[in-house]
């Protein structure tokens, strides 16, 4: 089970980080809404708790709770710029299909 | 694809439920947007990189639209169909402003519009075409679409101006979440809303404007105490100030428009790099190198900053608040890199002002944060932010008198409600006049508009109960309501003044209040006396024709009618006291008459009735 960050994801969570003023890290996670079955989370983090696996990638903590690990086993955290948008992308071998949007998925 | 960014912990929104909000501060010369990605409040650039967009708007004969840089380059070539500086004509009318350099057209409601080579184009849609073009960024930027804007406007706007501000948004297909002062937003980018209570001082020095707010933060709500400044002093007058250092040391007194321009820009970055360095070299093209030393510099434009520091004094007297009181103090605005401005400005206050966040961008990344909270990204976002209006809010009584139902400086949103009563017998109908100002007498105020209550059931004079309600929004923006309260019937509006007012004119309006409050006080008072005279003769008058055959004699009448014939003169030309004795004086006079008639009609009223009944009642004892 392994998840993993890219060098400009994590450049970029380190930068909000900073800009936050606190926090140990991001969560990622999933969560069963939207059209389309799983919604992925990408989240800020204060505290770990004590059943989150903990990995760390280009001195970044990414944390994902047991539930989410399954659906996300393998994933890549990327950070991408289309034209003017940017944002974090989720590259999961697990998913088999996407809403048309892909705020949501199904594995 | 979407693309997500980080939100806090727990706050992760459903998919296709996350909200985007853009912040936009639409500035005199430059605009920009601003919107939170991952927590983090920041201005967005556009595809070349450039976070600024000038606030110029070119209209071609062809109808195409160009804003920003592409239209500032067309500003010599094109003077009168590129438009800058529009915020300065928003909601204004025709008779407000002079030339400045434009062809004016009047159009509907004495409002004005700028003739262009695409024809008549107000003020509100060339503002429309600059949030057009910072929507659109914030739409690539975000990959979705806009749920809401808020944009800036400066603390001291009238309701004119941010209702024109706010038609500018719809008619770019914009929904406005609220219009924010320009000094909150300041603030909020800072975080100061979620600090300790306390005062704050924001001093935004641009290119052409100079603003001092004084804010108070109580429970997460800002407030704007007083507002102050100079709409024509800025970053552009210290350019002038080296420009006219340089000529007259090259021998050059009157230099063509094309050389002044290209003077004013090297004088420009002369003044950036001394903000860095002691000393810079100026070169005027074809002349010899001229070195301007920073102390040097701090001399010539010591009157322009003392300036600023006056008006912040008497922005902090408005506030009824010491220097030492203030808590922190920000700045806004590119000229607050000087030096010389950063230290007056931390010497007047006591304390180093906050710098962080850059100047230029500030009030943007404080707008996105709002429009992020009000968007609904935030549930526990309970942040309101409250203004103050800058002129009392009223209307005109008999007489002829200004009624201040709102005062100047309350916080808003308000509503309020007065009663008045009518003035005539049998008066089916009242006028309301609404005023803006803070004089006496109607004719010094501001007139917003007009309507009438129809439909009072006919009463004696002073029977009548009239609710009148005026409401200010979070916006500013105002509605006045009336109300007979036996039948219920009523009658509104929502002031969408036709002429709005520059800052120099509400400071000129506020400070003429006081310096003729003495007269005022007197003016009022003569108003009234000669209400009451005129009162007092109507009812008198009425009365005659009624019942002065059956219960005066000639010579009563006679003696009477003189008097009334007498203060009628007065009226017009006495002075307030003898009026208010002559008023008294035939009131005295009339009390015989008063009570035969009293006697009369009681006798009237008794016609038929025994005495019996009245004593089983009670009676009349």
């Amino acid at each position: 089970m392994v998840i993993s960050v890219t060098q400009a994801a994590a450049d970029h969570v380190r930068r909000h980080l900073d800009k936050r003023g606190s926090g140990l890290g991001i969560r990622v996670g999933v969560r069963t809404t939207g059209c389309s079955g799983m919604a992925y989370v990408l989240e800020f983090i204060d505290a770990i708790g004590p059943e989150d696996e903990v990995y760390e990638g280009h001195g970044i903590k990414v944390v994902v709770d047991p539930k989410s690990m399954v659906y996300l086993d393998g994933t890549e955290l990327d950070f991408v710029k289309e034209g003017l948008n940017e944002g974090f992308q989720f590259n999961n071998p697990n998913v088999s299909a996407e809403c048309g949007c892909g705020e949501s998925f199904t594995v | 694809m979407a693309l997500l960014q980080i939100s806090e912990p727990g706050q992760t929104a459903a998919p296709h439920e996350r909200k985007h909000g853009i912040g936009i501060d639409l500035g005199t010369t430059n605009s920009l947007v601003a919107t939170v990605r991952s927590g983090t409040a920041e201005p967005l650039a556009d595809t070349e990189g450039e976070v600024i967009l000038p606030s110029v708007v070119h209209y071609g004969e062809s109808g195409e639209v160009l804003v920003g840089r592409k239209a500032m380059a067309l500003v010599s070539s094109k003077p009168f169909d590129t438009l800058q500086s529009v915020k300065r004509f928003m909601g204004r009318g025709r008779a407000d402003v002079g030339s400045d350099g434009y062809r004016f057209v009047e159009s509907e409601g004495g409002m004005l519009s700028f003739e262009t080579a695409a024809g008549a184009v107000s003020p509100v849609q060339a503002s429309a075409e600059i949030l057009r073009v910072l929507a659109l960024r914030g739409e690539q930027t975000l990959g979705s679409n806009i749920d809401g804007v808020v944009i800036t406007v400066p603390a001291y706007f009238d309701e004119a101006q941010r209702q024109a501000t706010k038609d500018a948004a719809t008619l770019a297909g914009l929904k406005v979440l609220r219009l924010l002062s320009e000094p909150t937003a300041a603030a909020v980018a800072y975080g100061l809303d979620s600090g300790d209570p306390g005062l704050v001082a924001v001093y935004d020095l641009g290119g052409g404007t100079f603003d001092i707010s004084i804010l108070q933060l109580q429970k997460g709500v800002f407030e704007v105490l007083a507002t102050g400044g100079d709409s024509a002093l800025g970053g552009d007058d210290l350019d002038r100030v080296i420009v006219e250092w340089a000529l007259p040391q090259h021998g050059i007194e009157a230099p063509d428009a094309g050389l002044y321009r290209t003077c004013l820009n090297l004088a420009r970055e002369a003044k950036e790099f001394l903000s860095e360095h002691t000393e810079v070299e100026v070169l005027i093209p074809g002349q010899p190198t001229l070195t301007l030393a920073r102390q040097e510099f701090e001399g010539m434009i010591q009157a322009l900053v003392l300036r600023t520091l006056r008006a912040c004094r008497r922005a902090l007297r408005d506030a009824r608040v010491e220097a030492s009181d203030i808590d922190s103090v920000i700045l806004v605005g590119g000229t607050t890199r000087v030096p010389l401005v950063r230290a007056s400005v931390a010497e007047l206050f006591g304390r180093e002002p906050l710098s962080s966040i850059n100047p230029d961008t500030v009030v943007a990344v404080g707008a996105a944060a709002q429009a992020d909270v009000l968007v609904g990204n935030k549930p526990d976002g309970e942040l309101l932010l409250l203004d103050v209006i800058p002129l009392s809010l009223g209307l005109e009584t008999m007489g002829g008198l200004m009624e201040a139902i709102i005062p100047r400086n309350t916080t808003i949103p308000i509503a309020k409600t007065q009663e008045f009563t009518t003035y005539k017998d049998g008066q089916t109908a009242m006028a309301i006049h609404v005023l803006q100002g803070e004089r006496e007498l109607i004719a010094d105020c501001r007139s917003l508009a007009r309507f009438e209550l129809q439909g009072i059931p006919p009463m004696v004079a002073g029977a009548a109960r009239i609710q009148v309600r005026f409401q200010v929004d979070a916006d500013g923006l105002l509605s006045v309501s009336a109300r007979e309260e036996t039948t219920g019937t009523e009658s509104r509006i929502t002031v969408k003044p036709s002429y709005g007012l520059s800052d120099t004119d509400i400071a000129d309006m506020v400070r003429a209040s006081w310096e003729h409050a003495e007269d005022d006080m007197q003016a009022r008072q003569m108003a009234e006396q000669q209400m009451a005279a005129n009162q007092l003769l109507e009812q008198l008058q009425a009365a005659l024709d009624a019942d002065a055959e059956a219960l005066l004699s000639e010579q009563e009448r006679a003696e009477l009618e003189a008097e009334m014939q007498a203060l009628a003169v007065l009226r017009q030309s006495g002075t307030r006291q003898k009026l208010k004795t002559a008023v008294a004086a035939l009131g005295r006079s009339s009390e015989v008459f008063a009570a035969r008639r009293m006697d009369a009609s009681i006798k009237q009223a008794l016609i038929g009735v025994s005495v019996d009944t009245l004593d089983s009642d009670g009676g009349l004892g």
